[in-house]
């Protein structure tokens, strides 16, 4: 018999996530609306951004303020990075800032799409890896490109649902089926996911979390957005870890058959 | 004194300004934020002690919301 109260934690290099949700800090009114989503969506990680202080203007409120990372763990991210090496000096420097080791990287190729690219993604995270990050990297849903990722020691393998902000959901779900089947590693569908329900699709197909921002940051109320993305992913991972009934070309009757009364 | 650039800006600071002490003056946490000097990370350790001089590029950065 399924334990139903089994402990289904994320284990992202020994990091336990009690929340298979991550969520970004993006896109937001302003940090008070940030912090409130964060609660509501039940996340414990979330992916921060690296930028220049505004040192114009003291005052400014700062993420920290508003976001704990003693109770929310942070997630650096390379967010806008062009090239391999924007994308390390940034995360070196968040390693700086206060020891993070667990980094998301994520390398763009193109403005328009945001689509990353792989080239600078995989020589990346081989300079990373090295260094000691334990890096999550996003990827496009080639299910060649997660294997080299894995291959060079990526600790989670993040592949696009559709391009970053599109809100499109999975495009390609033959692909990221490949991607979980052959993924040692764990998987997390990150980018255009723009429904719960999207979130549901991808944690029923077997992935071990997925990121959400503008889905959430987007939405007219995205506190209750946030909440009902934390309820889609609960839904989809439990109903993965149910398993699905066969599908049947013809219908089953539900009720018996026999002794019916004529 | 010394002509530096802090994240792009050109400023003037007084003569013997460590980096520590240029944080204080814009008034940020320590803990809060990292410190590249001229393309180089200085480490938290180091920073009352590295005098800025003439033309020496600093970067300040934190983390913000993102994605």
């Amino acid at each position: 018999m399924v334990n139903l109260i089994k402990k289904d934690f994320l284990n992202l290099a020994n990091k336990k996530l009690k929340s298979r949700l991550i969520v970004g800090t993006g896109k937001y009114k302003n940090l008070k609306e940030t912090s409130k989503a964060i609660i509501a969506s039940g996340a414990d990680m979330v992916t921060v951004a690296i930028r220049r202080v505004n040192i114009l203007d003291k005052k400014k409120p700062l993420l920290m303020d508003y976001i704990d990372p003693k109770k929310i763990c942070y997630l650096p991210n390379t967010a806008g990075c062009f090239t391999s090496g924007e994308a390390l000096r940034a995360l070196r420097l968040a390693r700086e800032m206060g020891g993070w080791k667990i980094v998301k990287l994520e390398v763009l190729g193109d403005k328009k799409t945001l689509y990353p690219d792989m080239l600078e993604t995989i020589k990346s995270t081989k300079v990373l890896v090295k260094e000691g990050f334990k890096v999550l990297v996003y990827c496009t849903d080639d299910p060649i490109q997660a294997k080299k990722l894995e291959d060079v020691g990526a600790t989670a393998i993040m592949p696009l649902a559709s391009p970053i902000g599109s809100g499109l959901g999975i495009q390609n779900k033959t692909n990221i089926s490949i991607i979980i089947k052959q993924s040692k590693v764990p998987v997390i569908v990150d980018a255009g996911l723009g429904t719960p329900s999207d979130a549901t699709v991808a944690m029923e197909m077997g992935c071990d979390g997925v990121l959400v921002n503008s889905a959430i940051a987007n939405a007219k109320n995205p506190l209750l957005m946030a909440k009902a993305f934390k309820h889609a992913v609960i839904a989809g991972r439990e109903g993965f870890n149910a398993g699905r009934m066969k599908k049947k070309l013809f219908g089953e009757a539900t009720s018996p058959t026999a002794k019916i009364f004529s | 004194m010394a002509k530096i650039q802090l994240n792009g800006k050109k400023i003037t600071l007084k003569s013997g300004t460590s980096l520590s002490r240029l944080i204080k003056k814009y008034k940020m946490d320590e803990k809060k934020i990292a410190v590249e000097l001229n393309g180089k990370i200085v480490s938290k350790t180091l920073l009352k002690n590295r005098i800025l001089k003439n033309n020496d590029k600093v970067e300040l950065v934190h983390f913000i919301g993102g994605g």
